[in-house]
């Protein structure tokens, strides 16, 4: 918020004294500037009001949510639903259902870090024959919907045993199965020049060395930018949780959340809201902190959300 | 596959014999196919296989213990009769055809807005960005429906003005347009999309424009949109292929019911209550395969369509 003050500097040799058209323009534009930053900042407001809503709102006294007292803080400013909410469900504390989010969510990046970036190496860097047509074949996973697969994967996991645990949830990430980070470190990999593995080469490097000690190096931009997409869109996952998991010890947020909903039945609208932001703190947390790779990373690279 | 010319063009200054040559194509692809071995594993044990074993189940009646029985194309054909298979189709088409076109709009006005050199630019963005962050989080469904339900903000807003139209999360003729609400409120990630798009446009085309008189309306049509049509081209492709696979915010919002009355009965929550709570294994997958095939055409007729439309001239991406 500190950004809302529109200094326009005053073209050096004007003075205030000697009328100049040159001050006129500067008025005019410092009446458009203003114009702009009250447009903007309405839209803002308009914009972050639900999450502002949600924040207040996990303050407040149960009465107080959308009952008659419609201001957004309430004076009855306590932490009660916050108690509430880490008490946990059924018997289960939020601490765990955090553990399991993170478990999930580690697991997530160590294994899209590991093998994007190997399986990107193979793409933007060595010839072999069949290239082509792989990469052809990875771009299309890109635009297919995930629907066409949960079921037959579902089948196999169940009859291999492993629904209930977390090895449907995370072994797609260590087989490189979000096509989309494959996708972006091949387009970084593609920019950063070749000379770098000739020269590598002639020294006697292989691909294993070139790999780790040329361009792992080089991509951390890359890497950290599918690290952080990773964990967000690990810790939001629902429809993976929902499908794989049976037993509430085991359970990340999303579904935590989901019991909590089923077993108040709006009864508590303040304690789910305030579990609700505090499944949302580490994402806002990591927003604040990474907002410009996340950012960047979407206008350069075209990520979603 | 024999005689590639492109390849090792590096050794050709070393005037390498054949053998070598040929010994450093065979220890490429072998390396080639190490290093994609995980992205080839899951391709092929968590794409293709799953995609044909689908493929296979949505021609049987499957319910996960028994085993598969041959059916034809008997689930396809139900599917036409099943009135909540076409109100989930409804539903989805009506979320897709208003509710993209809303939210690209609004990206594409507020990326123009945001598109000049005054400062602030960074906050805006990440402020407008940080929705399409949360918005599709079970969390911030559980928000949706508290602000959108009886009594709630939206519903005590608008009283203010003397609409009085009482909670929307119970009242089927007003969830889709909460839904699209939702949906729409992401704007951000498109948005930040176009302002990059937007920067590539050079600025003396705007003033070559001005000096001849065009006013902002000829220079969106004829700067704008042109310059800018494989960015839209990109949002509107990906959006719309997104749109169609909606699930949690519907699933928390209507209870995993799709209620009330199915206005929230979106396809892919239909799947889901098909597959995994009647266990219609087969029925689900046909439904699966039919989505794959929309989508696929869909996609078609948008890179079809493109050639009349999409401008890619230079360097403009």
């Amino acid at each position: 918020m500190t950004t809302t003050a529109t200094p326009v500097q005053s073209t050096p040799g004007t003075t205030s004294a000697d009328y100049n058209p040159k001050s006129e323009s500067v008025t005019a534009k410092r009446i458009k500037s203003a114009i702009f930053h009250i447009v903007a900042l309405a839209l803002v407001a308009m914009v972050l009001y639900p999450a502002l809503w949600m924040i207040a709102s996990a303050f407040k006294p149960n009465s107080e949510i959308g009952g008659a007292n419609n201001a957004l803080w309430s004076s009855n400013f306590s932490f009660d639903n916050f108690a509430t909410a880490m008490d946990g469900i059924g018997g289960v504390s939020t601490l765990t259902f955090f553990t399991n989010s993170l478990i999930l969510a580690v697991g997530a990046v160590v294994g899209t870090v590991l093998s994007a970036s190997v399986s990107a190496y193979a793409f933007a860097r060595i010839n072999f024959p069949g290239r082509g047509l792989f990469f052809g074949m990875m771009i299309a996973t890109l635009l297919l919907p995930f629907h066409v697969v949960i079921i037959p994967q579902y089948i196999v996991f169940q009859q291999l045993g492993l629904v209930d645990t977390y090895v449907p949830l995370l072994i797609g990430k260590f087989l490189a199965a979000d096509a989309f980070f494959v996708f972006l470190m091949v387009q970084f990999m593609r920019g950063l020049p070749a000379e770098l593995d000739e020269a590598a080469r002639i020294d006697g490097a292989g691909h294993v060395r070139i790999f780790r000690s040329i361009m792992l190096p080089l991509m951390k931009p890359a890497l950290i930018s599918t690290s952080i997409f990773s964990f967000i869109w690990s810790w939001n996952d629902f429809l993976g949780p929902l499908l794989y998991l049976n037993t509430p010890e085991k359970y990340p947020l999303p579904l935590a959340l989901r019991l909590f909903v089923d077993q108040t039945q709006s009864s508590d609208y303040g304690a789910m809201i305030a579990m609700s932001v505090l499944a949302l703190l580490p994402v806002l947390v990591f927003f604040l902190v990474f907002q410009r790779y996340i950012v960047e990373g979407v206008s350069t690279q075209g990520l979603k959300g | 596959m024999t005689q590639s010319p492109t390849l090792s063009r590096r050794s050709q200054s070393s005037a390498p014999s054949q053998p070598r040559k040929s010994r450093r194509r065979g220890a490429d692809a072998r390396a080639g196919y190490t290093f994609l071995l995980p992205w080839l594993l899951g391709f092929i044990a968590l794409t293709v296989g799953p995609m044909i074993s689908s493929l296979y189940l949505s021609f049987t009646n499957y319910n996960l213990f028994d085993a598969p029985k041959w059916i034809g194309l008997d689930n396809y054909t139900t599917l036409f009769q099943d009135e909540r298979f076409l109100q989930s189709v409804g539903v989805t088409l009506n979320y897709v055809v208003v509710g993209t076109p809303l939210k690209l709009a609004a990206a594409l006005a507020v990326a123009m807005l945001l598109n000049s050199k005054r400062k602030g630019q960074g906050f805006y963005r990440s402020a407008f960005y940080a929705p399409s962050l949360i918005g599709a989080s079970v969390s911030i469904a559980i928000v949706w429906k508290a602000m959108f339900g009886d009594s709630g903000p939206v519903d005590q807003g608008l009283s203010f003005f003397g609409i009085n139209l009482g909670g929307w999360v119970g009242n089927p003729n007003m969830t889709m347009g909460m839904m699209i609400l939702l949906t729409v409120w992401q704007f951000g990630a498109p948005m930040v999309i176009f302002l990059a798009g937007l920067k590539q446009i050079p600025a003396d085309l705007y003033e070559a424009a001005s000096m001849d008189g065009a006013g902002p309306v000829r220079k969106f049509l004829n700067i704008t949109w042109p310059m800018l049509s494989p960015v839209i081209f990109f949002n509107l492709l990906m959006e719309t292929i997104h749109a169609f696979q909606i699930f949690a915010s519907a699933y928390i919002i209507s209870n995993g019911e799709g209620g009330p009355a199915g206005s929230t009965l979106f396809y892919t929550l239909y799947l889901y209550l098909r597959g995994f709570s009647d266990f219609r294994m087969g029925y689900a997958s046909a439904m699966a395969w039919l989505l794959v095939i929309v989508v696929g055409i869909i996609t078609l007729i948008f890179f079809k369509t493109s050639k009349s439309w999409v401008h890619y001239s230079g360097d403009s991406k």
